[in-house]
């Protein structure tokens, strides 16, 4: 992040100059639609004013937290510049700090009146009133979050990732937490053993294993209700994925002949259906295509667990993730990318987890990080960052990278965390309770 | 072994009866013109014969105490037999050779014990994936129970349970940690009582 802090007198001397400069760009006339700079990322300044400044301040960090602008800090000092007289931003002010776009908010009633800046043109390329709950309430941050997310698309027009949720194991626990490390909350009673959460794809719903019954529960995150995935009342039942269309789970069941991958229907209860038949070996950890048309998993039948994937029907099972066998480390802990073109998961690498995401189409991987245990990872709804588990500070704890420019930050989590389930973007009063 | 249980049982039994026998019996009445000589003596072998039976009745005692604590010794080393735990390589469910006679042990008295039931929990170390880890452990369990099937025990007998990496031994996050926590643990589920020991 860029901190730019100019005195009064810096701006009111140096401001009408370097406007004067700017204009005289011949690049400046010609751009037209989403600015774009090889290399670089659009600088992007949340604009300073009167009131809703922790609305400001947590936009201002979903944006940063998107990796798709370089934020620009302004100080206090320049807050009076940023107008002129006449009421309109100062738009030759921001260019010389280097923004691309500002990003302006405005109370209006008991909303916020958005405006995007497209500083190059001198005009507000987007505008939007939106209800803004007080700050306090219960719904004010995943409002913002949903606002970081229509602004993200209006400046970059990819989608962003402010308005989500990660679920995650602490103490036999599982959690709820913003994206951003706010707003953590227990979603599992205290005291009741569970493991693997999962997200339905709408929000309004999580599965998970219960460590006491060892059956798959399905939480409706509105009313609290619980009810039992049907087919997993008896033995060890782990590892729940809904499917993208939310009627089905899939699971994985032990028994004495080896653990296999089930699914049933949860919307009609009904129609438990057997994909992997497999004895003495292991079928675990379903992840569902987000065309709903294949599951990758986990497999031993070769020996060490590896990456496979099927027909959701359980036809057509191949090998997923290559590996030379004696040299490739145990591969675990799939999970298909939102837009369905790379499987991520984690893979021993001198006996330390490390996370790899594979493309589909080429079946070619990469590594994404080397240094301590690295594992159990889940992508952001953006398809764009991942989250993990990392011991790199001494303890479990959940970290964030961006796959594309690798930059990383710990999620701000209470204690050691474990097993991370990242949701879709969340809209609708029924996901945000 | 099972010849000395039947010994210390019938220790037992002589004892029990020994038990519902009534007081000594009282010396004869004496007369009132009866000298003080006799009537000493007469005190004297009342008392004698009280201590006799108590002497009597201590050693019974001690040697039911001996009888009784071998027998639980002997019982108690069957448990031990029965619950002693069998530990695996780094992400490996096969049957050391070195457990063999371990399991070899628990199969016997299962034979001599046919109300006997018990349930084997697979563990795994805590660097593997904690998910795939409980199906390690699953296997690790299953291993031991198809070991004891195959040697005859029927399968119904054992229970099987994971609990992956969630049931450490030890924290210490050392090597030797790591290989006491992979692991099978063998707990009686029913029929653990008055176990017999395999002939």
């Amino acid at each position: 992040m860029r901190r730019v802090l100019l005195t009064l007198a810096a701006l009111a001397a140096g401001a009408g100059t370097l406007t004067a400069q700017d204009a005289g760009k011949a690049s400046d006339a010609i751009r037209i639609g989403i600015t774009y700079r090889p290399g670089t990322r659009p600088g992007l300044v949340v604009v300073p004013g009167p009131g809703l400044d922790s609305a400001r301040a947590i936009l201002a960090r979903d944006l940063d937290f998107s990796d798709r602008f370089q934020m620009i800090e302004v100080g206090p000092d320049a807050t009076a510049a940023a107008r002129t007289a006449t009421g309109p931003l100062n738009y030759g002010l921001y260019r010389t700090f280097g923004a691309d776009h500002a990003v302006e908010l405005v109370a209006a009633g008991a909303g916020v009146t958005v405006r995007l800046h497209d500083l190059a043109a001198s005009r507000v390329r987007n505008q939007q009133t939106y209800a803004l709950p007080s700050p306090g309430d219960a719904g004010f941050r995943m409002a913002v979050h949903r606002i970081a997310d229509e602004v993200t698309r209006w400046a970059s027009g990819a989608d962003g990732y402010a308005a989500s949720r990660i679920l995650y194991l602490a103490g036999g626990r599982i959690y709820r937490i913003d994206m951003d490390g706010q707003d953590n909350a227990g979603v599992t009673a205290a005291g009741e053993p569970v493991f693997s959460p999962a997200w339905s794809p709408d929000g309004s719903r999580i599965a998970y294993t219960r460590l006491d019954r060892w059956s798959i529960s399905v939480m409706d995150l509105a009313s609290r209700a619980v009810t039992t995935v049907p087919g997993t009342e008896n033995g060890q039942n782990i590892t729940p994925a809904f499917s993208p269309d939310g009627r089905s789970v899939a699971y994985a069941h032990m028994d004495a002949s080896g653990t296999n991958i089930y699914a049933a229907d949860v919307a009609q209860r009904c129609c438990v259906q057997r994909l992997t038949v497999g004895r003495f070996a292991d079928n675990l950890s379903p992840t569902y295509s987000p065309d709903g048309r294949r599951v990758a998993f986990v497999s031993t039948r070769a020996g060490p667990p590896q990456i496979y994937v099927m027909g959701v029907d359980g036809t057509d099972q191949e090998l997923l993730a290559s590996f030379d066998f004696g040299s490739t480390g145990p591969s675990n802990a799939p999970e298909w990318s939102p837009d369905g073109a790379s499987v991520v998961f984690h893979r021993e690498v001198s006996r330390s987890p490390q996370i790899f995401i594979l493309d589909v189409a080429s079946q070619r991987v990469k590594q994404l990080t080397s240094v301590g245990r690295n594992e159990d990872p889940t992508w952001a709804p953006d398809g764009r960052h991942v989250a993990f588990v990392s011991d790199r500070t001494g303890r479990r704890q959940i970290w964030i990278v961006d796959t594309e420019t690798g930059r990383v930050r710990q999620l701000n989590t209470a204690g050691a965390a474990r097993l991370p389930s990242w949701s879709r973007r969340l809209r609708g009063a029924g996901s945000n309770p | 072994m099972r010849a000395h249980a039947l010994i210390a049982l019938a220790a037992v039994a002589t004892f029990a009866a020994c038990g519902g026998k009534p007081e000594p019996e009282q010396p004869a009445p004496v007369s009132t013109t009866a000298n003080a000589d006799s009537a000493a003596r007469a005190a004297r072998a009342r008392q004698d014969s009280i201590d006799a039976e108590n002497r009597r009745r201590a050693d019974e005692e001690a040697r039911r105490r001996a009888a009784a604590d071998s027998a639980a010794g002997r019982a108690s080393q069957v448990m031990t037999d029965l619950k002693a735990m069998i530990n695996f390589d780094y992400n490996e469910a096969t049957i050391r050779g070195t457990d063999q006679s371990n399991l070899d042990r628990k199969a016997a008295i299962m034979q001599a014990n046919p109300g006997l039931r018990i349930r084997v929990s697979g563990h795994a170390d805590e660097r593997g994936s904690d998910e795939y880890n409980l199906a390690l452990g699953n296997r690790r369990a299953a291993a031991a129970q198809r070991y004891l099937q195959n040697k005859g025990i029927d399968a119904s007998r054992i229970d099987v349970i994971s609990y992956g990496e969630e049931r450490p031994l030890d924290n210490a996050g050392t090597e030797e940690a790591y290989a006491r926590n992979r692991r099978d643990e063998f707990d009686v589920t029913s029929g653990g009582s008055n176990l017999v020991a395999p002939q």
